[in-house]
């Protein structure tokens, strides 16, 4: 603390004229003071030791590094570039707040470029700046679509990740209050573990303000014709909105392709290391139409001129309609979010351009069926549903054993085995949620293989 | 730069013939038109209760008072051309505004060629008929309510009004809490054209005669539409479509929809009431106090002995009031229908007051203030009270006589 | 009057194009491997095994660039952005050094590459910088748990809203109980957030002492309260010494107190929440505990509460038993979920490794310099002529920052607050706070210099603040037309509000405004 200098202590105390900086707090009662001193640990005021303490803990961990970790489920171990990890530990972009549109320029660019892109890979023209996480995104996206419908009900599928609903929940308010939103589930193929057209349209009515389709799912399953769902939702006069991994963008059909009004997803995988669940954001997007940006609760940037001609500048766009412009009158809330992966995430986005999409996309399609098709090889495991992207679902029921025996035997391996559904997800019995990604090679899914084979013999 | 147009015939006759040359001619429809009273204000650094009428005036310069709203004006046009240019100006001649705006380095069109050498309240309104015909997006003005009230008679609630605050008296909902923030409605009616959002707004003012007299008796005389860039705006947002206005809407439909049955409704005078009235699908008294029982109409304009008469024939009773002009007056000013003897038969634990939240916010200190006339009642009424601003949302209000 | 000399500052230009004009077709930044023969052999062609409607008809119209291209844009880009390597006293949000060992030690697999659901024994050490983190704020509030799931400030205060819906439900009052309240000092997320979560939200404004009066509470409340939600002190730097007054009556009442300790800063280590008879906290980690604040986020509110509001808490919370931490994923009355997962952990981690650099001792000094600095900035503020301070009749030092106004500024030239602060950034001063919304003090701004800024720094940016102000009286133009010395010119953000011509995303530009693409 630059100031603590005893002497300049002193010069400050003398200028505001005071002894001693106690008496500067003299608005607080006396009887409102702590009832005992402060003690934390002692201080470790040295970078030598403190570097040694936080060392010898995080030490302690194992991360996904040093063993073979298969899980997903809402926060992926993708590769990030070293760029991406350069920008985020730059001091221009890691510690500030808020600045003026011309002393914050090249954030602001950074952010419009963040939605720019994500744009296009989503054939949308709308994009906020990022959420705290995809259950957020799809919490407000829920209650922008309740919003501009003026109705109070969402249909889902009966399989979504648990984290992302139960945030959703909350978004939802209890049953009972003013501004309770239904999430009703509506049930799959049991085959294909997609969406059942034909219940969805039962289910469709004039209280439905959106279907919200996951493609691919929580669970890992791709919607073979997301359009017809769209035009479903649309004849009943409901919103569709599509939640999508971007990973799979490259290959597989952007929401503005069939017609969603709003896309949301997760912004972790674009550059952004797991960080024990630290890396997650959200996005939201949708049509540019007044009928949606004016539903919006986040901030947004958007491309301004400046008093030069020619010159590109950034200014937020609908911060009225924002809980900072208009407090409990505004669309939900906002507040800080995940602004420096915006960054991170643009960078990432303009390192793999169309071709590196393509690529991942077509690469993590073939790991995961390659995994798929050689763990349904292992005796009494299967895989679940037949068409899916990075995630999959195994079924362990025929092997009689548990998801948590398997997971402690894979572990003795040095393997983290995927996630456990049987508590999320009852009606699957003993499964489990594997996650394949472009760091996954053909050794380690072979290695896992193996090992599986060996636990369940 | 251009001067003032040169097209067409020269106007011959009135300035509304002349403007009508003038569209016929082609020329664009000016989005802004200004009117400046070069004499508002000038009564009150006089101690004079207000600047209308012409002794006033002449005793006001008597006292070597100086016009405060030229200058006033000139704010708001230097702040005008700083955000968007020489843009075009529709304004009144000579020192009403078009001398003015012409330094400043608009481009002026004059709503007539003559100036009058001392401005009158018919000058105002003959600028403001041309403004209506040449249908301007918004008009400033600079003055007072006295100001305020000469445009309102000349053309009731045709334009979307807006006032620099530059009069002794403003009690009208009409103006911008300064020149500056005046020039940014101004920037976003130029810039939003037709889309600008408008709310509705009060014209109040006191009678003149007794505020000399240092009693205080305002009239309530209508209504207009004002640009609905409320505080709750950061500056630079300024011309964003707002919620505000929408809330207090969504407020009066719900208090429509939520009536009790055989109770009786009063709903005291004010454009908000009238919300309430418009939602029930009634038509109620802008300037008096209706009477609704079971979504009927049941009374309109009533007088003090009308609704006590009333009351004697339905003894559960409701009073909706909403908050007349801008001083934070809740009863005693324009709505002296509601006498002490009204207000008793009610009780005070039956009245709900409505208001937009920005009216309130911009009350410093944030007091609403009662003159009933009864002192009783006055000190009963004083206290805390909730004023409803939107369905869900209430502000807690000190109430003082 | 005899200004200082300033420094020559200016901004690095780089007239950096928008990444999507960049680039030529066919450049690589980043390839992936082809996968290996037998890895595409598994599995027929991609017809079978993605159906045609759900492919990509056409590629993302995204840049094509090479790495290197990509580094330097996004390097220029971070210098175009003037942050922390400037001065910024940006109040309410408590500017802070960032040590860079955390960054370091955060930035390593051992916690960068750990998966959130992996089993306890492989997270032994970071579930105990967690519970760590936990105890010192237990210690620094006298609550009874953290939870550290909310993803800032505001997602802490609709974690609030979500557990008194619980609580209220769990004691059969919710129908009944459907009101929050708060007061207009309190900042807009604590009223936009209770009525997100569904509440009905009563407001207090200001009274002459610079806060509501106790009358004005009691009025609001009734067998319809569920909570209250309050700063204290407030961004005016405003002590409300009747908080423990109004909590016992919030409670007598029926409903739940909750602090929303933004403003920590000047009363850390001299106050807890839970002595006052507050029944939950929060904490901003990414302000007062020199996390890192992103330019927003990733960030933490650490939400504490009493004993009594633990079983409602969202989970998953860290437990210690024996020598060992484990998870509890879930319990009967959580409210479940405000976020996936159990926060921004890398961001614990580093609010952990200030705090214990601060210690007891230090955390005290760092309250005492914070609002001595403070004090200091205002002795020399107010001896500049055209600012004054908000309730400027209360004599009483104000805490870590205090509100003051331009409104003398505004009148005598036109200049505006907005006006001023794009001028200052020309000397290498960023942006000062303004106001939250309302403004309820004319042209107002809100510095605070905390403890970092040193007094050198702090006299440098009055300096430049008197400059300005100078120039407003002196040279209104120079002030209206800045920025002068910066990246860009002054931005027109006039058609951002506009949907024909706002643009969130390049495509949007293009259509708006393809006239102007012709060259």
């Amino acid at each position: 603390m630059a100031n603590s200098a005893p002497a300049l202590r002193e010069e400050l105390c003398a200028a505001v004229g005071v002894s001693d900086p106690e008496e500067l707090f003299a608005q607080i009662p006396l009887d409102h003071r702590a009832a005992r001193p402060v003690v934390l640990p002692p201080a470790l005021a040295s970078e030598v030791e403190l570097s040694r303490h936080l060392r010898d803990t995080l030490g302690r961990n194992v991360d996904c590094e040093a063993v073979l970790s298969f899980l997903g489920g809402g926060c992926w171990q993708h590769h990030v570039p070293a760029v991406c990890d350069e920008l985020a530990t730059r001091t221009e972009f890691l510690t500030p707040v808020w600045g003026t549109p011309a002393s914050d320029h090249g954030r602001n660019q950074a952010w419009f470029e963040f939605s720019s892109q994500l744009g296009e890979l989503l054939d949308l023209d709308f994009v906020g700046l990022p959420v705290y996480s995809w259950g957020c995104a799809a919490g407000h996206a829920v209650r922008m679509a309740a919003r501009i419908t003026g109705r109070d009900q969402i249909l889902i599928s009966e399989f979504m990740d648990h984290e992302r609903l139960a945030v959703m929940r909350t978004y939802c308010e209890p049953p009972g209050m003013r501004g309770h939103i239904e999430l009703r589930s509506v049930p799959t193929n049991p085959a294909t573990g997609t969406i059942a057209v034909d219940e969805l349209a039962a289910a469709l009515s004039d209280r439905t303000a959106a279907v919200y389709l996951e493609t691919p799912s929580g669970l890992g399953v791709i919607e073979p014709d997301p359009g017809q769902i769209a035009r479903l939702a649309h004849s009943h006069g409901a919103e569709l909105i599509a939640g999508v991994d971007p990973t799979s963008l490259g290959l597989l059909a952007p929401p503005g392709q069939y017609g969603a009004d709003i896309a949301v997803g997760p912004t972790q995988p674009l550059g952004v290391h797991m960080n024990c669940g630290g890396g997650v954001g959200g996005f939201i997007a949708s049509r540019d139409e007044e009928r949606y940006a004016r539903a919006y609760p986040t901030l947004q940037v958007s491309l301004c001129p400046t008093s030069k001609q020619g010159e590109h500048g950034f200014a937020l766009t609908l911060f009225q309609q924002s809980s900072y412009g208009s407090r409990e009158l505004g669309n939900d809330w906002t507040g800080n979010s995940v602004y420096l992966w915006a960054v991170v995430n643009a960078a990432y986005m303009a390192l793999l351009g169309p071709a590196g999409f393509a690529e991942l996309g077509e690469l993590i399609l073939a790991r995961s069926r390659y995994a798929a098709t050689r763990l349904a090889e292992v005796p009494g495991v299967s895989v679940r549903w037949p068409w899916f992207f990075k995630e999959f679902v195994l079924d362990f029921n025929e092997t009689g054993r548990t998801v948590a025996e398997i997971n402690v035997a894979l572990r003795e391996r040095g393997i983290f085995g995927g996630g456990d559904l049987s508590l999320s997800h009852p009606q699957l019995g003993q499964a489990a949620l594997y996650c394949v990604t472009e760091v996954h090679t053909q050794h380690d899914i072979d290695r896992l293989v193996t090992a599986l084979t060996e636990v369940l013999a | 730069m251009r001067s003032s147009p040169s097209h067409g015939k020269q106007p011959t006759s009135s300035p509304r013939t002349y403007f009508e040359l003038m569209v016929k001619a082609g020329a664009a429809r000016p989005r802004l038109g200004i009117i400046v009273n070069p004499l508002a204000g000038i009564g009150g650094p006089a101690a004079l209760k207000g600047s209308d009428g012409a002794a006033t005036v002449a005793e006001a310069r008597a006292r070597g008072a100086r016009p405060e709203a030229p200058l006033r004006a000139e704010r708001t046009l230097q702040a005008l051309a700083a955000r968007v240019g020489p843009a075009e100006l529709l304004a009144a001649p000579g020192a009403m505004g078009a001398d003015l705006a012409r330094r400043v380095g608009f481009s002026v069109k004059a709503t007539s060629r003559s100036a009058p050498s001392e401005t009158s309240a018919l000058d105002t309104r003959v600028a403001a008929t041309a403004m209506r015909d040449a249908d301007v997006g918004l008009l400033l003005f600079a003055g007072g309510d006295g100001t305020a009230r000469d445009i309102h008679d000349a053309i009731g609630d045709q334009l979307p009004l807006l006032g620099i605050p530059a009069g002794v008296k403003m009690h009208s909902g009409v103006f911008a809490h300064s020149p500056e923030a005046a020039a940014r409605a101004a920037e976003a009616a130029l810039r939003n054209g037709p889309s600008l959002p408008l709310r509705g707004a009060d014209i109040a003012d006191v009678d003149e005669q007794a505020a000399r007299d240092g009693r205080v008796a305002s009239i309530l005389y209508g209504s207009v539409r004002v640009p609905d860039l409320p505080r709750l705006v950061l500056p630079t947002k300024a011309g964003s479509p707002a919620q505000p206005g929408a809330e207090l809407q969504a407020l009066c439909r719900e208090i429509a929809d939520t009536l009790e049955p055989s109770c009786l409704y009063l709903f005291g005078p004010g454009s908000t009431t009238a919300m309430v009235l418009a939602a029930l699908g009634a038509r109620g008294t802008l300037l008096g106090v209706d009477a609704v029982l079971d979504g009927q109409v049941v009374g309109k304009d009533l007088t003090e002995s009308q609704t006590l008469a009333l009351l004697d024939t339905h003894l559960d009773s409701r009073l909706v009031v909403g908050l007349v002009g801008g001083q934070g007056m809740l009863f005693g000013r324009g709505n002296r229908q509601l006498t002490a003897a009204v207000l008793s038969r009610v009780g005070a634990d039956r009245i709900t007051v409505l208001s937009a939240a920005d009216k309130l916010l911009a009350l410093t200190p944030p007091t609403l203030w009662v003159d009933t006339g009864d002192p009783v009642l006055d000190k009963h009424l004083s206290g805390y009270i909730r004023v409803r601003v939107g369905p869900r949302q209430q502000i807690i209000m000190t109430v003082s006589s | 009057m005899s200004l200082p000399k300033l420094r020559q500052y200016h901004a690095a230009v780089w007239d950096e194009p928008i990444v999507m004009e960049m680039g030529r077709a066919g450049r690589r930044g980043m390839v992936f491997p082809t996968s290996d023969a037998e890895v595409s052999a598994a599995d027929g062609t991609l017809d079978t095994v993605i159906p045609a409607s759900a492919r990509r008809q056409h590629p993302p119209k995204l840049p094509e660039l090479s790495e290197f291209e990509v580094q330097r844009h996004y390097l220029h880009l971070a210098q175009e952005t003037l942050g922390m390597m400037g001065i910024s006293l940006f109040g309410t949000c408590t500017m802070k050094y960032n040590p860079r060992v955390s960054e370091l030690v955060a930035a390593r697999p051992w916690l960068a590459e750990l998966h959130p659901n992996q089993s306890e024994e492989t997270l032994q050490g970071v579930l105990e910088i967690v519970h760590g983190m936990n105890q010192i704020l237990c210690e620094l509030s006298g609550m009874a748990q953290f939870v550290f799931q909310p993803g800032g400030g505001a997602d802490a205060a609709y974690t609030h809203a979500c557990i008194t819906r619980a609580y209220h439900e769990h004691r059969g009052e919710l129908a009944q109980r459907n009101e929050i309240i708060t007061t207009i000092q309190a900042h807009p997320c604590n009223a936009a957030t209770a009525a997100a979560a569904g509440f009905n939200v009563v407001t207090l404004p200001l009274e002459e002492a610079g806060y509501p009066s106790v009358a004005a509470l009691e009025a609001a409340l009734s067998d319809r309260t569920a909570a209250l939600m309050v700063n204290n002190p407030d961004d005016m730097g405003i002590y409300n010494p009747n908080i423990k007054r109004w909590v016992e009556l919030v409670h007598q009442a029926g409903g739940l107190a909750f602090y929303d300790h933004a403003n920590f800063n000047g009363v850390m280590s001299r106050l807890r929440a839970r002595e006052l008879g507050f029944d939950a906290c929060m904490f901003m980690l990414h302000k007062t505990f020199g996390a890192p604040k992103g330019g927003g986020g990733p960030a933490v509110g650490a939400y504490g509460c009493s004993e009594d509001l633990v079983a409602f808490l969202p989970r998953p919370l860290v437990r210690q038993v024996g020598g060992r931490y484990t998870i509890e994923h879930e319990a009967p009355l959580s409210v479940g979920r405000v976020r996936e997962f159990w926060g921004n952990i890398p961001q614990v981690v580093k609010a952990y490794a200030w705090t214990r650099a601060m210690g007891s001792d230090g955390l005290r000094q760092a309250a005492d310099i914070s609002v001595l600095a403070n004090n200091y900035m205002e002795r020399r503020l107010l001896a500049i002529p055209g600012v004054s301070k908000s309730f400027p009749e209360l004599s009483s030092p104000r805490l870590e920052m205090t509100r003051y106004s331009l409104a003398k500024v505004a009148e005598d030239t036109g200049v505006t607050v907005l006006d001023i602060q794009n001028r200052m950034v020309d000397f290498g001063v960023d942006a000062f706070w303004l106001s939250h919304e309302p403004w309820i003090v004319p042209e107002p701004f809100t510095p605070e210099a905390g403890e970092l800024w040193s007094k050198e720094d702090i006299d440098y940016w009055i300096d430049v603040l008197a400059t300005v102000i100078d120039e407003a009286y002196n040279d209104p133009d120079t002030v209206r037309s800045a920025p002068h010395c910066q990246a860009i010119h002054k931005v027109d953000g006039a058609g951002a509000d506009d949907p024909q011509r706002w643009a969130t995303t390049w495509r949007a530009y293009q259509y708006k405004h393809s006239i102007q693409v012709t060259s």
